[in-house]
């Protein structure tokens, strides 16, 4: 008998790409570059899956929170403009433009909003009665519309920021949204090979909550534990895949908790038990500590994350370093990936270059006051 | 013989590569490599290709008996199942290399990443070599079942970082691995145990390095200068016992 080949061997590359960096002075860099280090890793993802997060593009607006959201049916739009009309001040809006490609089939609708939370009676006493600030009052908002409006999901969030995300190679979709059209100090970018979790364009990286942005390579094996802690706090995850959670948790750890982000790190990826016996007292009270408190919130599985914010950007890996990340700085520029070919397509020549430990973060910050 | 590798999808890039080593090329330069994949894979023939720039990761896998020069840095995953031939990286490389490699030499002249030397195995004459001139991640020596793993720590970008990292020989149950100066006992996996060097250890040694110091342009005497340990697994099925005991 003979047998037949039950797949083409021929091997395709598949392990999702990132790519991101900083000027830590705020200059402004145009989305073709960050389109350019992404574009590279091509054959890292497999068209299911490409997006942007950028920082600084919205000076105009910087007061404002910036929503962008995609919508798949027109009853989507008129519920969630109806919505947004009732709780927030919208200083403007409009179609976020996109360029119709060839490549990109079945976009849906995609508009920003520009607002400012509007002083209703519910706003009133969540703030003056239940403890809550303006940015838990966005944040439930956001929970809302992606859990109750049917077919329209939050983009992003965040003040001067916003993600641009879909179903497509990352550098079709920075084509489809113009992207070399706006200037950020702090890009990343993310190219999908989704292995668990459907390729639709709500699960395409970033996910953002306010500020945050995270892209992601690996898995989050620990999704189950952290999704129902993060829904004790009042997170619905909506999106349909493990890097949500990721977002969330560091909104919980950092904003809502207070943490550093280099201890909001050591929650993410504590260091095993035997490694913390070893450590001096002081260290080993407090990774004890965070162990504790936070067991819940530790990400199991492989993982290098971009975890970009207006503070700054980070990269981090696993424990065990199971997947690639590698960092470079030139000037004030700092730059993350996973692949060095990808940092050394748009900075040739680095003043340095390294492969972080993992569960070491590499953190860059913005310079106080520059953006 | 020259390629321009400026902006070429790997694909291309290989089949040009494997075109110039079947019409019989001896020496092939590629120009402005970034991030190409699969350079120099399951080629056959004796033949040099000297890399300017980044390759991309799995160069050299399945390669058997040619040379590859790397004039940079490169990525992950180089030598995978190597058979025979050598590879220089004049810069640091990334993490799994030399994965199951089973014969030839893998000469980085700065740090390597996570799981180096996973997985390498010997038979007979087929003994590979890999030798890393700076520091070395998590996990060296994984799963080792045969060949030489070397680090120096001489010509490390990052001084302030330790030498090796954790779990260094986690589940090595044969080979052999040379490190130059001290090893940290408390990040050495418990499959492993750390040895003096014999007499016969020394000359193994001094050869396997002064092929590298030809290509790094070292002096082997400094790298002799301080003393090395030899790290040995402790046995040949670490884990035979680990789901039930095994009958002696």
């Amino acid at each position: 008998m003979k047998l037949k080949p039950t797949h083409i061997f021929e091997k395709d590359i598949s392990n999702c790409g990132l790519t991101g960096f900083i000027s830590t002075s705020g200059k402004l860099v145009g989305g073709e570059v960050i389109m350019k280090s992404i574009a590279l890793m091509h054959d890292r993802g497999n068209g299911l899956g490409g997006g942007f997060a950028a920082y600084g593009i919205y000076p105009q607006f910087k007061e404002f929170n910036a929503l962008h959201l995609m919508y798949e049916s027109g009853m989507s739009i008129q519920l969630t403009e109806e919505y947004l009309e009732q709780n927030f001040i919208i200083e403007h809006h409009e179609d976020i433009p996109t360029r119709r490609i060839p490549a990109i089939k079945n976009p849906p609708v995609f508009r920003r909003y520009f607002v400012k939370l509007r002083e209703t009676d519910e706003y009133l006493e969540a703030v003056n009665f239940q403890n809550m600030t303006e940015q838990d009052v966005v944040v439930g908002h956001v929970m809302r519309i992606n859990n109750e409006i049917e077919g329209a999901f939050v983009v992003s969030s965040g003040k001067n920021m916003g993600a641009f995300k879909g179903v497509g190679y990352p550098e079709d979709i920075a084509d489809f949204f113009n992207l070399e059209q706006y200037s950020g100090f702090l890009w990343t970018a993310h190219n999908r090979f989704p292995t668990n979790t459907p390729g639709w364009w709500g699960g395409a990286h970033p996910f953002t909550l306010l500020d945050w942005s995270i892209v992601h390579n690996g898995e989050i094996s620990s999704y189950g534990i952290n999704k129902r802690y993060l829904e004790m706090y009042g997170y619905l995850c909506t999106m349909l895949t493990d890097t949500e959670v990721v977002a969330y948790m560091l909104d919980l750890l950092i904003r809502k908790h207070g943490l550093s982000p280099e201890l909001a790190c050591m929650a993410l990826a504590s260091p095993f038990w035997d490694k913390i016996d070893t450590m001096p007292a002081d260290e080993r009270e407090i990774l004890t500590a965070i162990r504790q408190v936070y067991g819940s919130g530790l990400l199991n599985g492989p993982f290098a994350i971009l975890f970009g914010s207006n503070e700054g950007l980070i990269g981090l890996n696993d424990r065990v370093k199971l997947r690639p990340l590698v960092c470079a700085e030139k000037d004030d520029f700092v730059y993350m990936a996973s692949e060095e070919a990808a940092i050394r397509e748009i900075c040739p020549a680095p003043d340095k270059i390294w492969s972080p430990r993992g569960g070491e973060p590499v953190i860059a910050r913005l310079k106080q006051g520059v953006a | 013989m020259k390629i321009n590798a400026s902006g070429m999808h790997y694909r291309d890039l290989n089949k040009s590569i494997r075109d110039a080593v079947s019409a019989g090329a001896e020496a092939i330069q590629l120009d402005h490599v970034n991030g190409q994949y699969f350079i120099g894979d399951g080629i056959n023939r004796p033949v040099t290709i000297t890399i300017n720039g980044v390759p991309g990761n799995d160069l050299a896998a399945f390669m058997n008996g040619a040379t590859i020069i790397v004039n940079d840095n490169a990525q992950d995953n180089i030598g995978n199942t190597m058979n025979a031939g050598k590879v220089v990286v004049h810069g640091h490389a990334g993490d799994v290399l030399g994965y199951g490699m089973r014969g030839g030499r893998l000469h980085i002249k700065k740090d390597v990443g996570y799981r180096v030397g996973i997985h390498m195995k010997s038979y007979n004459e087929n003994r590979p070599v890999l030798i890393a001139g700076g520091k070395a991640g998590d996990f060296f020596g994984e799963y080792m079942a045969g060949g030489i793993l070397i680090l120096l720590d001489m010509m490390s970008d990052n001084p302030d970082k330790p030498k090796h990292g954790y779990s260094l020989g986690t589940g090595m149950h044969g080979g052999t691995i040379f490190i130059r100066g001290e090893v940290d006992e408390s990040r050495l996996s418990k499959e492993v145990g750390v040895f003096e060097l014999t007499n016969d250890d020394t000359a193994a040694l001094e050869e396997y390095l002064k092929e590298y110091c030809k290509d790094f342009g070292l002096k082997l005497k400094d790298v002799m200068k301080e003393k090395f340990v030899k790290i040995l697994p402790k046995s040949k099925r670490p884990y035979g016992n680990m789901y039930c005991a095994m009958p002696r």
